[in-house]
């Protein structure tokens, strides 16, 4: 029960430990912390295939 | 009785009881009247998220509407109504335990508690209202009934649950123990009250749907607690500061506005400015970190003058601590610092750690 919409994921830096990113329209950072609600659904969509992570800059 | 009175008899039972974090709803950090997002969770008031999916509109606020005893209330409005309650529809109001506070209530195994919920409860809506007690896998649930017998008058309404003796039930900083207040629920989404059952329910069969299909209906809340006992005692009040740390375990504003001290910051390199964020308390996972843009929302001043910039990175960040920078927008000298301010009455900075 913890649908989201994800929109333009990408890793912040190249060490990976954060994702920019938009949910339900707003800005985010979300740490890879599988621990972290909004990292535990991107990794869900990751898994389904229905969300990709760009490279950092 | 005057309220001051009755708040004073209400610390008769003792402060640990209640499993609930700001159940008098006194802290509102993210302030506001919210909007429910549709197909999606929206914390609202601290600790108090909401399930919504369905074609009509619903807000959340604080009010001081609220019973002998308590200062405010959860106020939740239909603004739009959804006239036609498909089974996949709902709207449900959700307190999520940690399984650290959780654990105590041996959830899942043949010591499990019996449990007690309490609460205050006044609607426009009359007659039989659901929720439902689950785990945080949504795969176990027992669906529960209640009656508003007086429209918009406070009711207390208590509610007793043997312990689940199966299912998994977190005991560590995940989601486990769930209780949902459903305003409008389809059929999918409810079961039978009074047992447990390996399904994700909102709420209970047959209960009204009359907050979500009628347009301009109230459902307020508040003094809610969960305690390890077979029959409802007292509410257990908290002081403010008491609820406002433990909220911000889960959710933190460290800034809102204009002229707010975010810290010290420094040059790292002529366009690379670093500070960082110390959370007020540890919290529950590493947070994610929310900033609102828009043109020189944060400034660096230094060495006389100022450098401002519009967003915030946030990078290595722990339960303790977020470190932060901007690389695009700055122009200074390496190695001087200054201090970081929101320069803005729309600069924001949170961090979310809700689970």
């Amino acid at each position: 029960m913890n649908e989201m919409t994800i929109t333009n994921a990408q890793y912040t830096t190249t060490d990976n430990t954060t994702i920019k990113c938009e949910i339900g329209g707003i800005r985010m950072q979300v740490p890879t912390d599988p621990s972290n609600r909004h990292y535990d659904e991107i990794k869900k969509q990751v898994d389904a295939g229905t969300l990709t992570i760009a490279d950092a800059d | 009785m005057s309220k001051a009175r009755q708040l004073a008899d209400n610390g008769a039972g003792g402060q640990n009881k209640n499993l609930v974090i700001n159940g008098s709803m006194a802290i509102h950090q993210r302030g506001g009247t919210i909007t429910l997002a549709n197909g999606a969770v929206t914390y609202t008031l601290d600790r108090m998220c909401f399930f919504k999916s369905h074609a009509g509109t619903n807000t959340v606020e604080q009010s001081t509407d609220a019973p002998v005893g308590f200062l405010n209330s959860l106020k939740v409005t239909t603004t739009v109504a959804d006239a036609s309650v498909a089974a996949g529809d709902r709207v449900a109001m959700i307190y999520r335990m940690e399984g650290l506070d959780a654990a105590k209530l041996e959830f899942g195994s043949s010591s499990a508690k019996t449990i007690t919920i309490s609460f205050y409860v006044k609607s426009s809506i009359t007659g039989t209202h659901g929720g439902a007690v689950g785990n945080g896998s949504d795969n176990r649930a027992y669906p529960f009934t209640y009656t508003i017998s007086d429209a918009n008058t406070w009711e207390r309404k208590t509610i007793t649950v043997a312990g689940d003796t199966t299912g998994t039930w977190a005991v560590t900083n995940a989601r486990s123990l769930q209780v949902c207040w459903g305003l409008g629920v389809g059929s999918t989404y409810s079961g039978s009250a009074g047992a447990w059952e390996a399904a994700d329910r909102n709420s209970a069969s047959g209960a009204t749907t009359g907050v979500l299909t009628t347009a301009n209906a109230t459902w307020f809340i508040t003094g809610i607690q969960i305690e390890a006992e077979s029959f409802a005692t007292p509410f257990a009040p908290k002081s403010f500061a008491e609820d406002l740390i433990d909220c911000q375990r889960y959710y933190f504003k460290f800034l809102e506005g204009d002229d707010k001290e975010i810290g010290v910051g420094w040059y790292f390199s002529s366009s690379h400015a670093s500070f960082m964020f110390r959370y007020p308390t540890t919290m529950r996972a590493t947070p994610t970190g929310i900033d609102e843009t828009g043109t020189g929302y944060y400034t660096l001043f230094r060495n006389g003058g100022s450098d401002a910039f519009n967003s915030v990175t946030f990078e290595n960040g722990s339960t303790e601590q977020f470190s932060a920078f901007n690389n695009s927008e700055m122009s200074g000298t390496a190695g001087q610092a200054g201090i970081v301010r929101g320069t803005n009455a729309s600069s924001k900075i949170e961090f979310d750690a809700e689970i």
